[in-house]
Formats: C-alpha cells, sequence, structure tokens
C-alpha cells in the first residue's frame, strides 16, 4: 500500500488538521513509514478468529434512567474561548 | 541509602516519621518544595508546582493527624502525572491544546489520594497526550534522565519518573497505554506498576486510547507502589469500563516466600535488538529469583512480534476519536481570529497538536476510513486476540512472566527524533499487555554503563498482589532500587552537580 501526498491532504481534511506546506512531504513519509509497520499484520492468519474490542470482553454497564448530575454549565462555560447568555460561540456558520 | 535524610525516604518511611513525630508533614512538603525550586530547572520533570495548595493541604493534614483522625495517605507528599485533571489546577497533558485549561473538576483518582489525605506537590511532565516514549513531544519541553541528562528519561511518564529518581516527589501517578509507566520506570531506575484493565478509574484520566489506557503508581519501591494502588484502585460508577471487583490491601502478601513460584521466560523477549547489557541483567535478576525458590519456565508467546503493528492501529484509531473533542469550541486552545467555523477546526488542531499527535491521528483515520477498516482495523483486533489468548495459554503454566521491560536503556535525546517506527519499538516488550489488558510492572535489576535497567514482571488479571510480592522479595535481597543518581541523596545539592 503506498501512501502519496494526496491521501495526507485528504486525512488531514477528514481529520480537520491543518498540515503546513511546509512539512507535508515529511509527514506523507512518516506516515508511509508507520503504514509500513502496521502492514506486517497482514502476515497473521486470523481466519475465524473474533475480533477483540475490549480486554476482558466486557459489555457496556447500565444504569437507572435518573437524573444523576447537577447542572454545571457555568463552570464549563467559564473556561470557554467564547460564550454569550449561556451558549458557546463560535464563527457564524450560516449568513 | 542515608534515610536520616528528608527526601531519601520511602512512602512507608514517611508515613512512620508522620506517626512517630519524627517531622511534621509541613516539615516535608517544605523540603520537597525546596528540592523541586533548587533542582527542577534541570530536569523539568514538573509542567506546575502547586507551593500554596500543597503547603495548605500539609497544614490540613498536621491539623487532622493531630486530632487522631489520619487517613492512609494523610499528610504523604506525591505528584499527579499532568494527565489527571485536578479541580482548580491547569492540566495541560503535555500540550498546548490544554495549556489554558483548567478542569472544574477531579480525577478520580486524584479525588482517592484527596481523600487519603495526600499532599499534592504538583503536576508532571510528560509526552504529549501521551504519546511518546522519551518526553521529548513535551509542549514543555523534554524532561531530563537524573543518571545522565543526555538522556531521555523515557515516557510517557518521564517527569514522573524523573520527579522519583531525582528525589524530588518520594511517589507519583502515572499511566500506561503500550508501556508509558514501565518504561520510564525501567530508564529511570525506580518502581512502577500497570495495573489490569478496570482496576483504576479513568474517570478525569484524558483519553489517548480507551481501551489500553491504564492509571497506576510509580515508587523507589514495590511496598510504595502497593500503598498508592491500595489509594487508586477500586471501582467506579464514572468509567464504565471500570472493573467491580474487591481490592484486596496489596501490602498483605509482600512478605510472602517465592518458594515453588513459576517464572515464565518468554523466548520471543531475548531475541535480536536486546541490548547484551540489558539482557545480562535481567539474566541475573532472574538466577536470584531462583536463590529465592521460584523456578523458571521457558515459554513461547508467538504473536508477539505482531504486538507493535496491532497496537500502531488500535491506539491511533482510539485516538483518532478521542482526540476529536479538541475542536475550539468548548475548552483549551482555539486559533486567532478563525474566518468560519472550518477554518477554527483546522487551524486550532494544526497549531494546538504537535507532530507526533498529528500523525497519530492521521494513522488513526486512515485506518478507519471506508475501504480500509476491515484490512487494518478488525485485523488489529483479531490479532489483539491471538495475542491475549498467548498469556492466557503460558498462565496455564507458570505464575508470572519476566523479562526485560525496554530492549536498551536511556537513549540520547534526538537518537530517535525523526524515526517514529524506532521509537515505537522502544515498547516491544511491553505493549502486548496493554492489548490483552495484562498487569506489568518494572523493577530496578541493574546497569549498564551507569544507566538503569528494569526487570518486567507481568502478571495474570488482577494478579498485582502476587506482583508486587515478587517484587518485593527481590527487593530484599537486592539494592538496584536503592542506588540514586550521584548526587542526589546528599543534602543541600544544588542544579548542575549531577553534570
Amino acid at each position: 500500500m503506498t501512501i502519496e501526498r494526496a491521501d495526507i491532504e485528504k486525512l488531514a481534511e477528514l481529520a480537520r488538521i491543518e498540515i503546513n506546506e511546509a512539512t507535508i512531504a515529511e509527514t506523507t513519509q512518516s506516515i508511509a513509514d508507520v503504514l509500513a509497520l502496521v502492514d506486517q499484520l497482514q502476515a497473521a492468519d486470523t481466519e475465524g478468529v473474533e475480533p477483540m474490542a475490549h480486554p476482558s470482553d466486557a459489555v457496556q454497564r447500565l444504569r437507572a434512567d435518573e437524573v444523576t448530575e447537577s447542572n454545571h454549565r457555568d463552570d464549563f462555560q467559564a473556561i470557554a474561548p467564547a460564550t454569550e447568555a449561556g451558549l458557546y460561540l463560535v464563527p457564524k456558520v450560516i449568513d | 541509602m542515608n534515610n536520616s535524610i528528608m527526601h531519601n525516604k520511602t512512602i512507608a518511611d514517611i508515613i512512620a516519621g508522620l506517626d512517630s513525630g519524627e517531622f511534621t508533614s509541613v516539615e516535608i512538603t517544605q523540603h520537597y518544595l525546596k528540592r523541586i525550586q533548587q533542582l527542577d530547572s534541570t530536569y523539568n520533570s514538573y509542567i506546575t508546582v502547586n507551593e500554596a495548595s500543597a503547603l495548605a493541604q500539609a497544614e490540613a493534614a498536621d491539623k487532622r493527624r493531630a486530632e487522631g483522625n489520619a487517613p492512609a495517605f494523610c499528610g504523604v507528599p506525591i505528584a499527579h502525572k499532568d494527565i489527571f485533571c485536578t479541580n482548580g489546577v491547569r492540566t495541560s497533558c503535555g500540550s498546548k491544546m490544554l495549556d489554558n485549561f483548567v478542569p472544574p473538576y477531579d480525577a478520580t483518582v486524584v479525588e482517592n489520594f484527596a481523600r487519603a489525605g495526600a499532599v499534592i506537590l504538583g503536576k508532571t511532565n510528560m509526552d504529549e497526550f501521551a504519546m511518546g516514549s522519551s518526553n521529548e513531544t513535551s509542549f514543555y519541553g523534554p524532561v531530563k534522565n537524573p543518571w545522565d541528562i543526555n538522556t531521555v528519561p523515557g515516557g510517557s511518564s518521564g517527569g514522573s519518573a524523573t520527579a522519583v529518581a531525582a528525589h524530588l516527589a518520594p511517589g507519583a501517578t502515572a499511566t500506561d497505554t503500550g508501556g508509558s509507566i514501565r518504561q520510564p520506570a525501567a530508564l529511570c531506575g525506580i518502581t512502577g506498576l500497570k495495573p489490569t484493565y478496570g482496576r483504576v478509574s479513568r474517570w478525569g484520566m484524558i483519553a489517548f486510547a480507551s481501551s489500553l489506557d491504564q492509571g497506576g503508581p510509580m515508587a523507589r519501591t514495590a511496598e510504595d507502589c502497593a500503598l498508592m494502588l491500595n489509594i487508586m484502585a477500586g471501582f467506579d460508577p464514572k468509567d464504565s469500563t471500570s472493573i467491580d471487583q474487591g481490592v484486596p490491601d496489596y501490602t498483605e502478601n509482600l512478605n510472602q516466600s517465592l518458594e515453588g513460584l513459576k517464572v515464565g521466560v518468554p523466548k520471543e523477549y531475548f531475541e535480536e535488538g536486546l541490548n547484551p547489557g540489558t539482557e545480562q541483567a535481567v539474566r541475573d535478576a532472574l538466577a536470584e529469583l531462583e536463590k529465592q525458590g521460584a523456578t523458571l519456565v521457558s515459554i513461547s508467546l508467538p504473536h508477539t512480534k505482531l504486538a507493535v503493528p496491532a497496537y500502531y492501529v488500535i491506539a491511533p484509531a482510539e485516538a483518532s476519536a478521542n482526540l476529536s473533542r479538541f475542536d475550539g469550541a468548548r475548552y483549551g486552545y482555539r486559533c486567532e481570529d478563525p474566518k468560519d467555523l472550518r477554518d477554527m477546526y483546522m487551524r486550532t488542531r494544526g497549531e494546538g497538536f504537535g507532530d507526533e499527535v498529528k500523525r497519530r491521528i492521521l494513522v488513526g483515520a486512515y485506518c478507519l476510513s471506508a475501504g480500509y477498516y476491515d484490512a487494518y482495523y478488525r485485523k488489529a483486533q483479531q490479532v489483539r486476540r491471538l495475542i491475549k489468548q498467548d498469556f492466557v495459554d503460558a498462565f496455564e503454566t507458570v505464575d508470572v512472566i519476566m523479562g526485560p521491560t525496554a530492549p536498551t536503556p536511556a537513549f540520547e535525546f534526538g537518537a530517535k527524533g525523526n524515526d517514529p517506527v524506532a521509537m515505537y519499538l522502544e515498547d516491544i516488550y511491553t505493549i502486548a499487555t496493554n492489548l490483552a489488558g495484562l498487569p506489568g510492572m518494572s523493577v530496578p535489576c541493574g546497569f549498564v554503563d551507569n544507566k538503569p535497567v528494569g526487570l518486567q514482571i507481568i502478571g495474570n488479571y488482577f494478579d498485582e498482589s502476587r506482583m508486587l510480592n515478587v517484587a518485593h522479595q527481590f527487593q530484599q535481597t537486592t539494592d538496584w532500587h536503592q542506588q540514586a543518581p550521584e548526587g542526589i541523596e546528599v543534602e543541600g545539592i544544588k542544579a548542575g552537580d549531577t553534570e
């Protein structure tokens, strides 16, 4: 599997990470190196092996449908970059 | 080691000294704060030092003790890795992204130590978002290994390891996703334990790879790790992966004899790539355990070579999902003057994350993207089960598994900086236990060129007591854990004297 500059640009867009023009060649090369490492997996015989998502194969614990949290909005918004009237402010999305 | 000097005391010594009235919590806290102030400009092991609040906690602890109402860690100073959220104290996770982040709540681990009366000296340095094996990826600069300040302390818990090794804290919390407690413990000559997955609450511990991350203690002795784990371990309903199982007193079995103990020695952990001096130190340690009555059993963990490749699919995939929360909208860094929402996301994340974090997010996004999911993520999860099965089979016949913690002693800054794959192979012996969810420990077992070597002890699920017993017994007949870097144990030393 070869990875090219265009693939990195697409991934960066998907992950919403700006990559500097100056470092894109280096980024592409280092990611190609990492993918070459993980390609060793392809040699493993995994026929019929159930994928393992959790070390103890635990499942999500359920709890009663009750309110357990109190309102911390003011505490949470005190550390936000920009808020107004209890809302988080971001740059305008719709004109 | 002269343990009449305050900063040479173990946590067990400190508890005894506070109990007997030999010194107060305020005295020992002041002593540590002064040492940090004098020495940490050399080591850079702390990101934040809590001078005022530590002294207030120490005063409160002395008062409680005088009232006859002292909980287990009353007045004992420790440090927290800067990945654990601390209410009102900046928690950066070693990243520019969280340089201004002051959490409005405490992690469960932090809360547990507060309830036990501990004094928090500060928050320790780390690789950014715990991604690294050398502490070179921290936004706050690299941590220096006190054994040789031209070498790395290991990572990601390099700040906690150095703080303990340089006697700037008697113990520190840490986390381990692929070796981040054990490898720096090995490189800094201290004792560290990664518990079974689910044993210590992850609530308030900033997530890197949620199915692998686990908090644990770092200290100078196995006994101190047991004392710390007593505080850290336990079920937490706030962590959905926490396991509801009773917590033993981890100090209870420390003194058991090792007579009859079966130690599995995996041949795959002694193959090419292992430094010959490291191998010798580990072989000598195994011989020492044999003298104490343990039997060595040669075993095979046939899928060992696939652990690093599987990890570098699973960990980045989980990281890419976990780190999507850092978007500049609600907390942490936001870029200057974003022109629209997309620009805000792109530049906030492009400027706020360092290179290694970006690399892992991109690798994770790739492995999860349409068309590649089966070839990478599903395949890695299948291999993960094969790796776990290797251990399950081995534990049918042995009690613990032992080998080296890291393939080499500490390396120089920049030695692996431009080659991520070389850095990833630093964790070749530690990663498999995270994939399997097993507990692992590193214990000092010798030196190569005056650089410490770590012996790794891997236990069965929830068998931390036995691992601590083995480590403690090893530390009864060896003194590797009592060695300190030159100049560290003496009183009144100045920064730079250790060069």
